[in-house]
């Protein structure tokens, strides 16, 4: 083969090397092979010992076919570094070809496995860094041709940038109206915070740890056995007669007890975890972007460019929403944990919100945006929905009842409480939900008792669906999804009208602000 | 036979959408045809059992065969569309549940022609349009002409502008 030695020529289609049939073939054959002689092998040997002879046959032509669709596969792949992008084409019953254009490529990566290493053969990647996942991969090449394509493709990368090159020096320094001192903090919590936050964060964790620990443990206290003689031996109804002996005073000092007891060691739990997730949190501005650092145990240590904060979340609960507590975290493409969601300053007033949202080059609401309202029939139709599904459930009990000869239909009466509260609860949503688009955002505020306020840039949405259901369609209501690098914004029950003028809006700034203005 | 262009949402989104190939309607009622073949031995089977009269399985499928050979593709293939503007590519589909997507072009990340047997057959292809993002971050518009989708894939791609830094 003399693949290894020709240059690459521009729009010349190429294809892997014919030796990659022999690396994909043995790798599937590991997959499947093995398992299936194995199969074959105990079939034979469990049954009359004549039909054994029929296995070398069956697995040669098992080989014989893996072979034929790897060369099938590979003579109808093939591949080309073009002018402007790089193309895939592969498939012998479907089609598909696949073209990155240079000016999306981030990084060009070679990777070796054993088995190609082997063949002197390696797998080259094309990454445009949307999540870190590779969108185009050749498997495999040989080792000279795979370095001779990285350095290739990077200089017709770096080719396709110089146009930009100047326009980038001007917006590098408009792009920094605040050139925040290196390492100033934003935001910070001691103690006092984090157990003020500790008690908001009840949590029952600590039950199921306790349970947990119990089954780990059972060699040195046998918990197990307990509960059982408990059920079996019918201690517990020592217990209950002990309890029912009591007084009613006592019987109720003993259930706000038992509350009260849940509700120490459920909030004791709270701020243990938050203790040692949350110790030393300190959230600085430094020249690379936002810096968190937190923990007690496992201390992380996190660097977010400023420039990859796509959206806002301010999200609270039920009861710190009283107190005027709020947690604001930032959705960016994840590149340090799993996460698209972090956490910038979990438990903070709103005057600590709003510089960190500034620094992020977003603004907090303020009086004079104009918010908009999801259509009523959206919230109608939901709560009908929800008291319809409950009176079906209902009937079906009656009937079963009735079956059986029990007569329970007042059950069917209480549709009235669950129509009564469908009715606040989506009279109170459609209150309180509402939307809004100023000069550079979008914001979404969604949620009854604990409200989240979401907020996107407007240049850094993706794409823009509108949706509607059959009852949609007939009462004029429609969902906006908004499509954002590390997740989606979402609006539902717009009417149909606001979902369209809002779209047109929001693709004018789309289009107007080209991806390579913005820095990534 | 229809205008070669339709309007779905006159008081809201004037532009006008481009029917899709109508080899893609006859490529869905083939489609129809390969999911009524079983249905049709299972009715036959029914019809020679002779527990039931032979009419009632006959009836049965052939109702079924004229919904997904007849109705479904030309209601289908009617409600879909698409509008290809200088800078940005909107998709419409949805009989029942309607979805109007636009995807501009310089959000476009990679972009896919594919084919599958029958398409190929039809000499059709889906166009998808990949942007960044982990939901919903792509967008297909099947039943083009392949050529066609060639060429629009050139378009898009030289849409994509110089960027990075």
């Amino acid at each position: 083969m003399t693949e290894g030695a020709d240059p690459i020529v521009i729009d010349e289609w190429r294809r892997v090397s014919p030796l990659s049939i022999a690396a994909t073939s043995a790798r599937d054959l590991v997959k499947g092979l093995l398992p299936a002689a194995f199969v074959l092998f105990g079939a034979a040997r469990s049954e009359n010992f004549a039909a054994a002879w029929i296995v070398f046959p069956v697995l040669l032509a098992i080989l014989g076919l893996q072979l034929g669709v790897a060369w099938l596969q590979w003579s109808r792949q093939r591949y080309r570094i073009g002018a402007n992008d790089v193309r895939l084409e592969q498939g012998v019953l479907s089609r598909s070809a696949r073209s990155v254009p240079y000016d999306r490529i981030q990084d060009v990566s070679l990777e070796q496995k054993l088995l190609p290493r082997l063949l002197g053969l390696v797998e080259v990647r094309f990454e445009t860094g949307a999540g870190g996942k590779e969108e185009l991969r050749l498997a495999y090449v040989p080792e000279a041709e795979g370095e001779r394509l990285r350095e290739v493709v990077r200089s017709l990368v770096e080719h396709a940038e110089e146009p930009v090159a100047t326009m980038d020096g001007e917006m590098a320094e408009e792009a920094r109206p605040t050139p925040a001192e290196s390492g100033s903090t934003l935001f910070a919590m001691g103690p006092r915070r984090l157990f003020i936050y500790g008690l908001f964060s009840f949590s029952l964790v600590i039950f199921a740890v306790i349970l947990g620990a119990a089954q780990q443990f059972d060699f040195l206290f046998d918990f197990w056995g307990w509960a059982d003689d408990f059920v079996e031996d019918e201690r517990y109804r020592g217990a209950a007669e002990a309890l029912a002996g009591y007084s009613l005073a006592a019987q109720v000092a003993a259930a706000l007890y038992a509350v009260l007891t849940v509700i120490v060691v459920g909030m004791a739990s709270g701020v243990a975890q938050v203790f040692v997730r949350d110790w030393g949190f300190l959230l600085e501005r430094t020249a690379k972007g936002f810096r968190r650092r937190r923990g007690l145990l496992t201390k992380t240590d996190v660097v977010m460019p400023v420039h990859r904060v796509q959206a806002l979340v301010v999200s609270t609960g039920w009861l710190r929403r009283r107190f005027g507590w709020h947690g604001l975290s930032f959705i960016s493409l994840a590149q340090d944990s799993g996460k698209s969601d972090h956490e910038v300053a979990p438990f903070a007033k709103m005057l600590e919100i709003a510089p960190i949202a500034v620094e992020a080059g977003f603004a907090l609401p303020d009086q004079d945006v104009r918010w908009w309202r999801p259509a009523p029939a959206y919230y109608f139709v939901r709560g009908l929905a929800v008291t319809l599904f409950v009176f079906v459930l209902l009937q079906i009990a009656v009937i079963v009842a009735a079956a059986e000869g029990a007569r329970i239909w007042p059950l069917l009466l209480l549709i009235v409480p669950v129509a009564a509260w469908q009715a606040v609860r989506r009279w109170y949503l459609w209150r309180v939900e509402r939307h809004a688009l100023d000069a550079t955002q979008v914001l979404s505020k969604r949620g009854w008792l604990s409200p989240r306020l979401q907020i996107a840039s407007r240049v850094k949405l993706h794409s823009a669906a509108i949706t509607q259901g059959p009852l949609g369609r007939w009462l004029g209501y429609c969902d906006l999804k908004l499509g954002l690098a590390g997740g989606t914004m979402a609006f539902h029950g717009l009417r149909r009208q606001d979902a369209y003028a809002l779209r047109a809006e929001v693709l004018k700034s789309i289009v107007a602000a080209d991806l390579g203005s913005l820095p990534r | 036979m229809h205008d070669d262009l339709i309007d779905p949402v006159p008081d809201i989104d004037p532009e006008p959408l481009t029917q899709l190939s109508p080899s893609y309607r006859t490529m869905m009622r083939v489609q129809g045809v390969l999911a009524t073949l079983p249905l049709l031995v299972a009715g036959g089977v029914l019809a020679l059992a002779g527990d039931i009269p032979a009419w009632v399985p006959g009836i049965a499928v052939l109702l079924v065969a004229l919904v997904l050979i007849a109705y479904l593709p030309m209601k289908r293939w009617r409600h879909r569309g698409y509008h290809m503007a200088a800078d940005r590519l909107r998709v419409v589909r949805g009989v029942m549940f309607h979805s109007d997507s636009v995807v501009p072009f310089n959000r476009v990340q990679h972009l896919d022609v594919e084919q599958g047997p029958l398409e190929r057959a039809f000499g059709i292809a889906r166009l998808i349009l990949h942007t960044a993002g982990t939901h919903g971050s792509s967008v297909v518009l099947p039943g083009l002409d392949h050529a066609v989708a060639v060429d629009m894939r050139e378009e898009i791609r030289a849409h994509v502008r110089r960027e990075m830094l």
